[in-house]
């Protein structure tokens, strides 16, 4: 069955071309090779999207070995909507990384940072379609190695300590991670996770369960920057290159977030997470708080790309609040709401790359007249920016309509408050981005009409565009997060 | 022959029409902007017209246009009360586009592509508005509204209009995504629609405490109706060109406030409901109060637009009065209100931007024998005023009688003497200005006739006319409100 050969495609591709550009190392053919892996995952992605909505669940072991022993894939609805995230945007920003990152990085080095970027993108997507948790493992350690290296590539010299920020954080998150699983596979002899799920729930009084819970979470929550754990984010988001920022943004976290919904409302047993614990309650409390305040910290940044990396705090910390509802809508929200943050924020930090290339700045003060010389670029950001504060006609409003509903659902409509509430905060930096832009003129400089070139401009309006139409029509993307949830809780639609 | 369905789709493409033709065609032959416009709204007033006498025939098929997901539609439904917004917004913006060729161009504006682009789209989202079947489609266009207005607000680019563009987003995105928002949604959840009934969606089933709650949600959430405390974005908008005024004021922007509170009175809420929940009353306060207190701000500002912007705060209070008392009258009154207020309003404001076009005052002080030089423009200033009054022969006269009634109705006296005290000391703040315009003689004694341009003169004279107009015949207006009351 070839079609079930998908899945191993989607990591065996991008793990086959990464030594390739490893040896080839010459920038023009290594970019190709990213490109071609971008153009196989894309449609490889759809192919399993489309797999799975006929046949369901496609559970596919490695080499013919039977789960126990071999390693496992299985992709259902929820990771096959992540596994199209990640690969649509690593297609995008690798279109978008030779103009931007020719003014960036040596020509010399250009090669190794495909490589890694390649690798990154297997590790993410090994992630995301593994069914076992110490295969997650592997991958994270995957990917985060290669993002640090991405990360270095970054044309500031401070990007080697953020780099090197992020590597301590990572090792410990892993390490977390890892003690957790480690304690799992004493008490149930299996790292595969649907055995895991059949096992645990005879095992649930024990403490060792409650503390590899606890390590796995933490171990998670460092890596998808859930605040208190977020620190590493902000400068590695703004010292890596633009190019490498856009993906970033719309990938790493995201598949974080991912293995933690799966872990916590799967493999641990039914109302673990939310009933026998009760953890549920500080995701939720530490959701909400982080996405209001890291959101009242963005206003304060001079730096575009931090701004917006503070931003992404906060948009986990919506996120998280939905997981924290722990109800199907509330997972939906949050499924949701990842599909359309990565549409969004990488369509801004892209624009932001576009700001760089005609300004070499990423600073507030770049942005002084930009509303006139560079029209498109501005506006990418300002249609971004609206989304996040959740204007309709863009993704955010649905983002916000789903999140909304889900708690008052609940009748937390405190939780309503705040979440709107934070929608506020939200609009009061990007106001500070448009009042720059648009209104800060200086009158001594002709304005002369300066955009980004092409190849920066049509993969940023390619998400532009998506965040308009799917605030529009989320009747795909709603559906996909609803069935992903209904899937991971177990609920039959 | 167009089905009444479509033709609801129509009155929101219309201006968007204009502007790819202003895109296009402006481009080439920048003076045809404003004409562009003109022709449009007329197109846009014509198909509003068609919508009103498809109604005489039965009720108009709803239009489903998208279901962004599940259980929530974008879909358009024409009813009475939306066809007479839509109407009135329409016949209004004819007026003001020809309004804005003199103004615009004769006070030296710059960036006009800009402004009339922003303009249609506004005007296409109050359409949207008016038409909106059910409270999503309404908030989604209520937004947008608030979007497209603010470069308009923010036209001249200084530091004065950033800030007042920055209170006029903020409260108004604030009050709307921080409280209407959560309302809608709330409502949603509870009932599972959100659909414009007859009657109402929500009923007696819901806890009290709840309903009171939303109902508190909604009428201080749609900002746009500048409830007191919610109103300094309306004055802060006063740096605005005049034609900008006109619309915020008249045209479509408060009158979309205010209509959406009569709609959510009426079809999510239902009279009957809103009589039995004890907080419509202590709203209805608030609404006096609003209608007292600005009134006496009004008596205090010298600054004639800025009189006009607490003015209209006071007279937005009325309709959102009416709709708070609940009963028939009153909703007749608040709907006739938003009509003649609106004609009232922009005649009031058109004269404040002639006198600013021909004589660059903004002062009332300065305007002392101002009728002298500009009777054309201080006639029709005055009836405007009378409108604002509630006075014949002006069509103010029916709404406030209805507001009256329906004030008289409720037996609470507080608020009969809150909506006369008002009518009063509008007569107090803006009568004396046509007075003195006439009786003094002008400062510096100059009395040669220097009007402003004709095509201002041209809208002032169909405003005031309309004025009056709407007093003979009223009766379109009644029959709308009437069909939405009798069917309750």
């Amino acid at each position: 069955m070839l079609s079930l050969h998908l899945s191993a495609l989607q990591v065996v591709i991008p793990l086959l071309a990464a030594p390739l550009c490893a040896i080839i190392r010459i920038p023009g053919v290594t970019w190709l090779i990213a490109l071609a892996v971008g153009i196989a995952s894309s449609i490889n992605s759809i192919a399993i999207l489309l797999h799975i909505n006929r046949f369901g669940e496609i559970v596919y072991s490695l080499g013919g070995w039977a789960a126990p022993f071999g390693i496992e894939y299985r992709i259902d609805s929820a990771n096959a909507l992540i596994l199209l995230i990640i690969s649509f945007i690593y297609l995008l920003g690798i279109i978008y990384a030779p103009a931007s990152i020719k003014t960036e990085v040596p020509e010399k080095s250009q090669g190794w940072l495909y490589t890694a970027w390649i690798l990154c993108f297997t590790g993410l997507s090994g992630i995301t379609i593994s069914g076992d948790v110490f295969n997650v493992f592997v991958f994270l350690e995957v990917s985060s190695l290669s993002t640090y290296i991405l990360i270095s590539f970054g044309q500031d010299k401070r990007c080697l300590t953020a780099a090197f920020r992020y590597l301590v954080m990572g090792t410990i998150a892993a390490t977390f991670y890892l003690v957790g699983i480690g304690f799992l596979y004493s008490l149930t002899g299996t790292l595969n996770m649907a055995d895991l799920a059949q096992r645990l729930p005879d095992l649930i009084s024990q403490n060792t369960v409650a503390v590899a819970f606890g390590f796995v979470i933490v171990g998670l929550a460092i890596k998808m920057a859930l605040f208190p754990f977020h620190a590493w984010l902000p400068n590695a988001y703004a010292y890596a290159p633009n190019a490498v920022t856009a993906f970033l943004a719309g990938t790493a976290t995201k598949a974080a977030v991912y293995v933690f919904i799966r872990l916590t409302f799967e493999v641990f047993p039914e109302d673990y997470f939310s009933g026998f614990t009760s953890s549920h309650h500080i995701i939720l409390a530490v959701g909400i708080f982080s996405a209001v305040i890291t959101s009242a910290i963005a206003i304060f940044q001079d730096d575009l790309k931090r701004l917006f990396a503070w931003s992404s705090i906060g948009q986990i910390g919506y996120i998280a609040v939905g997981v924290g509802l722990a109800s199907t809508a509330g997972v939906a929200a949050s499924f949701l709401h990842l599909f359309n943050h990565s549409i969004m924020k990488t369509a801004i930090f892209m624009a932001i790359g576009g700001l760089f290339f005609v300004t070499g700045s990423t600073t507030t003060a770049a942005l002084k007249n930009a509303g006139r010389r560079m029209p498109w670029t501005m506006a990418a950001i300002l249609i971004g920016g609206l989304s996040l504060i959740g204007v309709p006609f863009t993704t955010g409003f649905i983002s916000k309509w789903y999140l909304v509903s889900a708690s008052l659902e609940q009748n937390f409509w405190w939780l309503a408050g705040l979440i709107l509430l934070g929608s506020l905060v939200t609009a009061a930096y990007v106001w500070k981005i448009v009042e720059i832009a648009y209104f800060r003129k200086d009158p001594n400089v002709k304005v002369v009409r300066q955009e980004a070139p092409l190849s920066l401009l049509i993969p940023t309006w390619i998400l532009v565009v998506a965040n308009i139409y799917f605030g529009v029509d989320a009747r795909f993307s709603g559906s996909m997060a609803t069935q992903a949830a209904n899937t991971i809780l177990g609920v039959s639609p | 022959m167009m089905s009444a369905s479509t033709i609801q789709l129509y009155c929101l493409v219309a201006p968007i029409v204009a502007v790819v033709l202003i895109v296009t065609v402006g481009r080439v032959f920048p003076i045809l902007y404003e004409t562009i416009n003109a022709s449009v709204a007329v197109i846009t007033f014509l198909l509003t017209l068609s919508l009103y006498s498809a109604l005489g025939e039965g009720t108009i098929e709803s239009m489903v246009l998208f279901e962004p997901f599940a259980g929530v539609s974008i879909a358009l439904q024409a009813e009475p009360l939306g066809i007479l917004f839509a109407m009135m917004a329409s016949f209004l913006w004819i007026i003001t586009s020809i309004y804005s060729f003199g103004y615009m161009r004769g006070h030296g504006e710059t960036n006009l592509a800009r402004f009339n682009i922003f303009f249609a789209i506004a005007i296409s989202s109050a359409m949207g508005i008016a038409l909106a079947a059910n409270g999503f489609t309404l908030f989604l266009f209520y937004e947008v509204l608030t979007l497209s207005t603010f470069p308009l607000v923010t036209h001249a680019g200084s530091d004065k209009a950033r800030r007042a563009g920055r209170i006029y987003l903020f409260l108004l995105l604030g009050t709307s995504v921080g409280m209407l928002l959560l309302a809608l949604i709330w409502t949603w959840i509870l009932t599972g629609t959100l659909d414009f009934r007859a009657g109402g969606i929500l009923d007696g089933d819901i806890s009290k405490t709840t309903l009171n709650i939303l109902l508190v949600l909604y009428v201080f959430g749609i900002g746009k109706a500048a409830l007191m405390p919610f109103h300094r974005w309306l004055p802060a908008a006063m740096v605005a060109p005049t034609p900008v005024s006109a619309l915020l004021h008249a045209v479509a922007v408060v009158k979309a406030g205010v209509f959406s509170i009569l709609k959510v009175s009426i079809y999510i809420f239902g009279i009957d409901l809103l009589q039995e929940l004890e907080v419509h009353r202590y709203l209805a306060y608030a609404a006096a109060f609003t209608i007292v207190a600005t009134a006496i701000i009004a008596l205090r500002k010298d600054n004639l637009k800025a009189r006009l912007a607490y003015s209209t705060i006071g007279q937005l209070s009325y309709i959102v009065l009416g709709a708070l008392v609940a009963n028939a009258a009153g909703i007749v009154g608040g709907g006739l209100h938003m009509l003649m207020h609106g004609f009232g309003k922009i005649t009031l404001f058109f004269g404040a931007g002639a006198i600013l076009v021909a004589t660059h005052k903004t002062e009332i002080s300065q305007m002392r024998g101002i009728g002298r030089r500009m009777p054309v423009t201080m006639i029709t200033f005055l009836i405007g005023s009378i409108v604002i009054v509630g006075a014949p022969p002006t069509g103010g006269m029916w709404s406030k009688w209805n507001l009256l009634l329906g004030a008289a109705n409720t037996t609470d006296w507080l608020l009969l003497a809150a909506l006369i005290v008002g009518s009063l000391l509008s007569a107090l703040y803006l009568l004396p200005i046509a007075v003195r315009a006439f009786y003094h003689s002008p400062d510096d004694g100059n009395e040669t006739i220097k009007e402003a341009p004709v095509s201002i003169l041209i809208a002032l004279i169909i405003s005031a006319a309309g004025c009056i107009i709407l007093f003979f015949a009223p009766d379109f207006a009644f029959d709308l409100m009437n069909m939405i009351t009798s069917s309750e």
